[in-house]
C-alpha cells in the first residue's frame, strides 16, 4: 500500500487532527469566539464521520490502522456523541464564568483518541488511542479549576488512569514478548500455534488495563468519586462514548488477535460481568448522590455489556454494539438533565432534591423517569431492547446460568431506579428550581425520545449495520 | 378486517394524546380543563369498547386459529404480529368493559392530578389489550411488562397510607417473576428460531428443555395470578390502591396470568405441564382452603375481598391445568366471571370508603337501613362471589371442579370445600356490613347510591345474570378455540 492510499483511510482521524490544531491556534488569538469554536469543531466532527460512514475501507499503516465497519459504525456514534457534548459544555461552563475555549479542543482531541482505539489494529496504535483519549479526558474532569471536588476528580482520574495504562503497557509488552509481534493478525498466529502461558499472562493485564478504561468490577472503584467531582456535562460525554470505544476496542483485540483462546478470555470476561452486575446493583443501593448512583448503573450496565462479549460469538459482539449505543444515548441524556437542573444556583445531585419534580418540571421528570426505566430495562425502552440482544447471545453461546444471574442483578437494581421515580413521582417537593437552560433541556427531551419511542423504529437500521460492524471481527 | 385489532388496542392513546393537548394548551388545572379531561377519558374508552364489540361481532367462533392477523417485520427477526383467538377475544372485551366503568368510578374520588391518573388508565388499558392481542413472544413481554409502570403510579400516587411500601412489593415481585420468563423467551428463540406465539405452539420443544421453560413461565404467571404462596403481595395492593386501581387489578391484570398459562404453558410445554400438574393442583388446592380461611379472619372489607380474589383464581388454574374441555372452558369462565364479580365487589367497597374513608368492617353494620339499593347491589355480587347458581360465579366453579374431577378426585373433593369456606367469609363479612342495628352514629347521615353509582353497577349487573343464566354466550365463542388447545394437548401427552 502507498502512503497516500494509507493516508486516505485514516480521513476521519486527520480531520479531527488537523481542525483540533487550527482551533487551538485559532482560540488562543480569539478566545472569546465561543461560538465559532463551537461550530468550528462540530463542522470537524460532521466531515469526520462523513469519511468515517463513506471513505475508503481497509488496513493501512502496515496493519495499524483498520478502517472497517466496526470501526465506521463506532466512529460515526462517538462523533454524534462528540457534537452533542460540546454545544452542552459550552454553555454550562458559560453560565459558571468559566470561558475555556479548549473544552471544544479537548473534545476533539478525546474523539481523535477514540476514533484511533476503535481502528487499532496492532498494540502500538492501541495504547496511543488509548492514551490520546484518557489524556484529554483527566483534563477535562479537572476543567472547573476553582471546584476543588473537580480537580480531586481530575488527579484521581489521573493517578488511576495512568496504573491501567501502565498495565496495559505490561501486558502488551508480555505479549510482544512471547508472540513476536505487536499486530492482531500476527499475535492470533501465534497464540494458534500454542504460543503458551506467556501471552495468556499478557492477555490478562491486557484485559485488566482495559476493565480499568470502561470501569468493569473489580476494577471499577474511581468511577463513582470522579462521577461525582467532575462537571455533569463533561460526565455526560465521559460516560458515554470513552465507554463505548474501549469497548469496540476490547472486542477488536480479543476477537482478532486472540480468536484462539477463546475459551480463556471467555471465562475471564464473564467472571468481569457478573461483577461489575452484581457490584452496581448492590453497591447502588447505598447512594443517595445521583451522579454516584448512575455511576454505579454504569458498572452494572459494562458489566452487560461485556457479558455480550463474553459470548465469544459474532452475536455477542453485535450485542455489544448495539447496546453501547443505546446506553450512550440513555446516559448522555440523564447526564444532560441533570446538568440542567438547578435550586437557587446550586445543582441537584441528591435524590432527595428531585422530591416533587414531577410538578414542577414535568418535562425533564419524564426525561428522567424515561432513563430510569430504560436502565431498569424495562420494555418498550431502549434499555430493554440493548439487554434483549445480550441476553438472546448469552443464552445462544450456553452463559445461560450467567444470563439469569445477570437478569436477577436487573430486579436487584431495579429498586433504586424505582426510588428515584418515586420522589420524582409521589413526593412533594420544595419548589424554587431555576428555569431549566434550553440547550440541555432540549438534549435530554431528544435523548428520552429516543429512548422510546424513536429506538423502535431506530433499531430496525442499528440492527443490520451494528450485524455488519461484528461480523468486520471474523467471529463465527 | 385487518388494522381494526391494532386499532382497538392503540385507541386509548388517541385519548392520551388529546389530554396531553388539552393541558399544554390549558396550562393550568382549573375546573373545567380536569372535567374536560374525564370527559376525554371516558369517550375514548367508551370508543374502545365499541371497537371491542364490533371486534366481537365480526369474529368467526367456528374457526380455531388467530383472526384480525396482523404481521409485519420488525428488527432483529421479531415481527409486529397481531391476532385473537376465542381465548383472547374475550379478555379485550373485558378489558374494554371494565375501563369505562373505572373512569365512572374515579369521577369524584380522585381529586389530585387528575389528567396524569386519566392518561395512567388510557395507557393501562393499551398494554393490556396488547397483551391479549400480541402474537410475538417479544412483543407479548413489552406489554406485558411495561403495564407495571401505570399500575405502580396508579397505586404510588393515588393510593392509601401505605402506598409506597405496596408499590414497590408490587413492582418487585412481578418483575422477579417476568425477568426469569424472559430468560425462557430468549432460550425457546434460540432454539426454536422463531418468536411467533402461533408456531411455537406447534413446535415441539425437548421435553428436558421443557421442564425449565415451564418453570420459568410460571414463576411469572403465578405471581400474576397470584398462586399461594406468591400471592402477598396482592392484599398490599389492593388495600392501597385507589377503587379503580383495584378494579382493574382484580378485573384485568390477575387474569393476564391466567391466560398466559392457556397460551404458552399448556399447549408450548405440554409434557412438562403434565408432569407439574400435581403440583399446581396442590397449590390450587392449598391457594382454596387457606386464603378463604384468611379471608375470614380480615378486619378490613378490601383485603377480604383481596384474599377471595385468590381463593378464586385457585380454581382457574385447577382448571387450566386438568387439560381437559370442562377445566379449561371452566377455568375462561371463572376469569371472565371474576373480573366482573371482583371489580364490582371492589367498587362496593368503594362506595362505602367514599362517604365516610375507612375500609373497617367494625367501623360498619346496619347499612341497610340507610341505604337499601346499595344493600340489594353488594347482596347480588356477594352471592355471586360465593358461586350461586343463576349467577356467572357458579358457572366456572362447577366447570373447573368438574374438569379436575376427572383428572383428579381427591383434588375437586377438596376445592368444593372452598365453595363452603367462600359462603362462610362472604356472607358473614355481608352481615356485618349491611345487617343489625346502625349502632355508629357517624353512619347516621349516611346516603344510598346516587345516579353515577347506578350507572356504574348496572351493567356489571347485567352481565353476572346474563351469564349465569346463559352461559352459552361464552362458550359460543370460546369452544372452537378450547377444542383446538384441548386436541393439542392430549395428542401431546399421550392421553
Amino acid at each position: 500500500m502507498t502512503f497516500s492510499a494509507d493516508l486516505a483511510l485514516a480521513g476521519p482521524e486527520l480531520t479531527l487532527a488537523i481542525a483540533a490544531l487550527v482551533l487551538l491556534v485559532f482560540g488562543a488569538f480569539a478566545p472569546r469566539a465561543t461560538t465559532m469554536m463551537t461550530l468550528g469543531s462540530i463542522a470537524a466532527l460532521a466531515i469526520a464521520a462523513y469519511y468515517a460512514a463513506f471513505g475508503t475501507q481497509g488496513r493501512g499503516f502496515a496493519g495499524g490502522l483498520v478502517a472497517d465497519d466496526a470501526s465506521a459504525f463506532s466512529q460515526v456514534a462517538i462523533f454524534i456523541a462528540s457534537a452533542i457534548a460540546i454545544p452542552l459544555g459550552q454553555k454550562w461552563f458559560a453560565q459558571r464564568g468559566v470561558r475555556n475555549f479548549e473544552f471544544p479542543v479537548l473534545i476533539l482531541l478525546a474523539a481523535l483518541g477514540m476514533a484511533m482505539m476503535v481502528s487499532a489494529g496492532d498494540l502500538i496504535s492501541l495504547y496511543i488511542g488509548v492514551e490520546l483519549q484518557s489524556l484529554a479526558l483527566y483534563v477535562l474532569a479537572a476543567m472547573h479549576r476553582d471546584d476543588a471536588k473537580a480537580s480531586e476528580a481530575g488527579l484521581k482520574y489521573f493517578v488511576l488512569g495512568a496504573l491501567s495504562s501502565g498495565m496495559l503497557l505490561y501486558g502488551a509488552s508480555l505479549i510482544y514478548g512471547f508472540a513476536g509481534s505487536t499486530k492482531f493478525d500476527e499475535i492470533a498466529v501465534a497464540v494458534q500455534s500454542g504460543a503458551g502461558t506467556g501471552v495468556l499472562f499478557g492477555l490478562v493485564f491486557l484485559i485488566c488495563g482495559l476493565a480499568f478504561k470502561v470501569s468493569a468490577a473489580p476494577f471499577h472503584m474511581w468511577t463513582p468519586d470522579v462521577y461525582e467531582g467532575a462537571p455533569t456535562p463533561v460526565v455526560a460525554f465521559f460516560a458515554g462514548a470513552p465507554k463505548l470505544a474501549a469497548m469496540v476496542l476490547f472486542a477488536r483485540a480479543l476477537s482478532e488477535g486472540f480468536s484462539g483462546a477463546s475459551a480463556q478470555w471467555g471465562q475471564v470476561l464473564v467472571i468481569i460481568a457478573l461483577l461489575s452486575i452484581g457490584v452496581g446493583a448492590f453497591a447502588g443501593l447505598a447512594q443517595s448522590n445521583l451522579k454516584r448512583l448512575w455511576a454505579y448503573s454504569s458498572i452494572a450496565n459494562v458489566g452487560y455489556a461485556v457479558l455480550g462479549l463474553a459470548s465469544g460469538t459474532a452475536e455477542g459482539v453485535q450485542a455489544m454494539f448495539v447496546f453501547m449505543v443505546l446506553y450512550m444515548v440513555d446516559v448522555t441524556g440523564f447526564f444532560a438533565c441533570l446538568s440542567a437542573l438547578s435550586r437557587a444556583g446550586k445543582p441537584m445531585e441528591t435524590i432527595e432534591d428531585m422530591a416533587g419534580l414531577m410538578k414542577e418540571r414535568p418535562g425533564i421528570a419524564l426525561a428522567m423517569t424515561a432513563f430510569s426505566l430504560s436502565a431498569l430495562g424495562l420494555p418498550p425502552f431502549s434499555g430493554f431492547w440493548a439487554k434483549f440482544y445480550v441476553f438472546k447471545a448469552a443464552i445462544n453461546s450456553g452463559l445461560g446460568v450467567a444470563a439469569v444471574i445477570g437478569l436477577v442483578g436487573s430486579v436487584v437494581a431495579a429498586f433504586y431506579y424505582l426510588r428515584l421515580i418515586k420522589v420524582m413521582w409521589f413526593d412533594g417537593g420544595v419548589g424554587g428550581t431555576d428555569r431549566p437552560p434550553v440547550g440541555a433541556k432540549t438534549i435530554a427531551i431528544a435523548a428520552a425520545l429516543f429512548s422510546f419511542p424513536l429506538v423502535l423504529g431506530a433499531l430496525v437500521f442499528i440492527d443490520p449495520l451494528a450485524k455488519a460492524a461484528a461480523a468486520a471481527f471474523g467471529l463465527a | 378486517m385487518t388494522g381494526l385489532l391494532s386499532l382497538t388496542t392503540f385507541a386509548p392513546l388517541l385519548g392520551v394524546a388529546a389530554i396531553l393537548v388539552l393541558r399544554l394548551f390549558a396550562r393550568s388545572d382549573d375546573e373545567k380543563t380536569v372535567s374536560a379531561g374525564k370527559w376525554i377519558a371516558l369517550v375514548t374508552t367508551l370508543a374502545t369498547l365499541a371497537l371491542s364489540i364490533l371486534l366481537v361481532a365480526e369474529f368467526d367462533p367456528a374457526n380455531p386459529g388467530f383472526q384480525f392477523a396482523e404481521d409485519a417485520n420488525w428488527f432483529a427477526g421479531l415481527h409486529y404480529r397481531m391476532g385473537v383467538d376465542g381465548i383472547s377475544i374475550l379478555f379485550v372485551l373485558l378489558t374494554a368493559f371494565l375501563m369505562p366503568i373505572c373512569i365512572a368510578a374515579s369521577w369524584k374520588s380522585i381529586e389530585t392530578r387528575v389528567l396524569e391518573y386519566m392518561i395512567a388508565f388510557l395507557v393501562l388499558e393499551t398494554l393490556v389489550i396488547g397483551v391479549f392481542c400480541a402474537l410475538d413472544l417479544v412483543l407479548f413481554y413489552a406489554f406485558f411488562e411495561f403495564g407495571l409502570v401505570p399500575m405502580f403510579l396508579i397505586i404510588g400516587i393515588w393510593g392509601g397510607k401505605r402506598r409506597v411500601y405496596a408499590a414497590y412489593k408490587f413492582f418487585l415481585y412481578t418483575l422477579l417473576g417476568s425477568v426469569l420468563m424472559l430468560a425462557a423467551i430468549l432460550g425457546m428463540i434460540g432454539v426454536a428460531g422463531t418468536s411467533s406465539i402461533p408456531e411455537l405452539m406447534v413446535y415441539k420443544f425437548d421435553p428436558a428443555l421443557q421442564t425449565w421453560l415451564w418453570l420459568a413461565f410460571f414463576a411469572s404467571f403465578a405471581v400474576k395470578m397470584p398462586m399461594w404462596p406468591v400471592h402477598t403481595w396482592l392484599p398490599d395492593a389492593h388495600v392501597e390502591a385507589p377503587t379503580a386501581g383495584s378494579v382493574i387489578l382484580a378485573g384485568i391484570l390477575l387474569k393476564m396470568g391466567g391466560y398466559g398459562l392457556l397460551r404458552f404453558s399448556l399447549p408450548m410445554f405440554p409434557q412438562a405441564s403434565e408432569f407439574f400438574t400435581p403440583l399446581v393442583f396442590a397449590m390450587s388446592v392449598i391457594a382454596i382452603i387457606y386464603t378463604s380461611l384468611v379471608a375470614f379472619r380480615q378486619t378490613d372489607i378490601k383485603k377480604l375481598i383481596a384474599y377471595s380474589s385468590v381463593a378464586h383464581m385457585g380454581f382457574v388454574t385447577m382448571g387450566i391445568f386438568s387439560g381437559n374441555e370442562a377445566g379449561v372452558q371452566g377455568a375462561i369462565f371463572q376469569m371472565l366471571s371474576h373480573g366482573v364479580i371482583a371489580s364490582a365487589l371492589f367498587l362496593c367497597v368503594g362506595v362505602v370508603y367514599d362517604r365516610m374513608h375507612t375500609r373497617e368492617i367494625a367501623f360498619y353494620g346496619g347499612l341497610v337501613n340507610r341505604m337499601p339499593w346499595y344493600a340489594a347491589v353488594f347482596m347480588l355480587f356477594t352471592m355471586g362471589n360465593v358461586g350461586l347458581p343463576g349467577t356467572s360465579g357458579f358457572v366456572g366453579e362447577i366447570l373447573t371442579m368438574t374438569g379436575a374431577y376427572g383428572v383428579s378426585t381427591w383434588t375437586a373433593i377438596f376445592a368444593a370445600t372452598g365453595v363452603i369456606l367462600s359462603a362462610v367469609y362472604a356472607l358473614s363479612l355481608y352481615r356485618r356490613v349491611i345487617f343489625g342495628e346502625l349502632t355508629n352514629p357517624a353512619l347516621a347521615e349516611i346516603g344510598d347510591l346516587d345516579w353515577r353509582e347506578v350507572a356504574i353497577f348496572a351493567p356489571l349487573i347485567a352481565s353476572t345474570l346474563y351469564l349465569g343464566i346463559y352461559p352459552a354466550a361464552i362458550f359460543d365463542l370460546t369452544q372452537a378455540s378450547v377444542d383446538n388447545l384441548v386436541a393439542l394437548y392430549s395428542a401431546a401427552i399421550g392421553a
